[in-house]
């Protein structure tokens, strides 16, 4: 089967088709049955992290799916630790990555700063975040987590809740489900965090059909999939209208109250207080599982854009 | 243009700038990159009476010639424009203005978290057009989406 991910830059999930990310799980699949043990594939490369905004969850997850396919790992992370402090731009710090590595992953906090790296650099560029506009490898790892919790991305009823307006990862989330055919979408928040301008035109341009609502609960009961993110703070120019919608929505155990009992929550962490921890024993819970799968996921990428088999 | 117009103030040889929206010449001035201390005699008149727009804006300016590069912000930044080549007092090419289908480095992405607002990033500007009417224009880098009058 052709390998489209073979040598290229990934940086938004709208670059790739279904075909090409049920390959990418198909891959994952392999990577998890890897579990626990390390690989050759990567012997002799490097892959470079260039963390220019703070990560947890990617960074770790991007750098223990190098080593265990057996790449090395050279690592860059926040603006202070490296040239960038001395006022190095974004292009000249990524020209040397490029020839210091074979992949490299960029996380800015300047939205198009993956696109320019991926026009820099003659080695593959992983986004890995750019400001509030992609996050393709967490829609990845989210489309992928949904495909093992049901057998199928199609059909399902999702409800996307929370900030549609700066949330990297849940538009993202939602281009990726553009590639299937999803049941109904619901997109739920306080008007301010409705999705931009541009995100609407994409989905239109698409003939995706989604819903527009302000509140959870008259659609609960029909919901297989609640993807839930936090109010985007770092990303608010005005910190008095953070304040004001911090906490507009929690999901509680009253709200699950009338969900289906199959309703799996998502959120690609980190959680501020818009999912209440008494949510975490439930059924319900599927965020940490979605987290889980983010080595495989990544590995999976890894491994097809280097061109090697697992 | 109406004679009451032409008669008022005349170029020999260089650029008219026509059918500006009404208030918008210094706009295209600007984008001209025109202030005045360049040296060309150049006239602008704003608000006169236009039997299309209804009001319009005109600027004429001696001894300048627009390349394309020039024809293009002119558009930007006034689409209804058109702009004629004047040789001894005469009209020798007029040409309506349009909305290119790609601009790069000539407009300024509105958000200031795009790659190409960072300081010292060695990174243009590039636009394409995605709307008919009216005219829009997204940023190839965050997205922005821009209207244009």
């Amino acid at each position: 089967m052709d390998n489209p991910f073979k040598g290229s830059d990934v940086v938004s999930v709208l670059d790739f088709s279904r075909r090409d990310l049920e390959l990418l799980f198909e891959y994952a699949d392999r990577a998890q049955r890897h579990a626990g043990s390390k690989l050759d594939a990567l012997r002799g490369k490097v892959v470079a992290l260039a963390f220019f905004e703070p990560s947890t969850r990617t960074r770790f997850s991007f750098e223990v799916a190098a080593k265990r396919l057996g790449a090395d790992v050279i690592s860059v992370s926040g603006e202070e630790a490296t040239s960038v402090a001395k006022g190095e731009s974004l292009a000249d710090t990524v020209r040397m990555l490029d020839a210091y590595s074979d992949l490299i992953v960029v996380r800015h906090r300047y939205e198009g700063a993956a696109k320019l790296a991926a026009e820099i650099a003659e080695s593959p560029v992983v986004n890995g975040g750019d400001g509030w506009q992609h996050h393709p490898t967490q829609a990845m790892i989210d489309l992928y987590t949904v495909l093992k919790l049901f057998g199928t991305i199609d059909g399902l009823n999702y409800a996307l809740l929370g900030d549609l307006r700066y949330g990297r990862a849940i538009v993202s989330f939602l281009y990726g489900l553009t590639r299937f055919r999803p049941g109904a979408v619901y997109l739920v928040s306080p008007e301010p965090l409705r999705p931009r301008r541009e995100v609407l035109a994409k989905l239109g341009e698409l003939g995706f059909k989604c819903e527009a609502t302000c509140s959870l609960e008259p659609i609960i009961g029909e919901v297989d999939v609640l993807y839930v993110s936090r109010v985007q703070k770092e990303r608010f120019p005005d910190p008095a209208e953070y304040e004001r919608l911090r906490g507009s929505y929690v999901v509680n155990l009253r709200t699950l109250s009338r969900a289906k009992p199959g309703l799996k929550v998502l959120h690609p962490l980190p959680r501020v207080d818009e999912i209440a921890h008494e949510v975490d024993g439930t059924p319900h819970a599927a965020y940490f599982y979605q987290a889980s799968l983010g080595v495989p996921v990544r590995m999976a990428l890894l491994s097809l854009i280097s061109g090697v088999e697992i | 243009m109406s004679s009451e117009v032409s008669r008022f103030a005349r170029i020999r040889s260089g650029t008219v700038i026509d059918h500006i929206p009404a208030g918008r010449a210094l706009e295209v001035l600007r984008a001209l990159g025109i202030s005045g201390r360049e040296g060309y005699r150049t006239i602008v008149l704003m608000n006169v009476e236009s039997r299309k727009l209804g009001r319009k804006d005109v600027v004429k300016i001696e001894g300048k010639l627009l390349d394309s590069r020039e024809v293009a912000l002119v558009a930007l930044a006034a689409l209804s424009a058109t702009i004629s080549t004047v040789e001894d007092f005469e009209v020798r090419r007029k040409v309506r203005v349009s909305a290119p289908d790609e601009v790069e480095g000539l407009l300024k992405c509105p958000n200031p978290t795009c790659i190409t607002n960072k300081e010292r990033e060695p990174v243009r500007s590039r636009f394409r057009r995605v709307g008919g009417r009216p005219v829009e224009y997204q940023c190839a880098y965050c997205g922005t989406m821009v209207r244009l009058e």
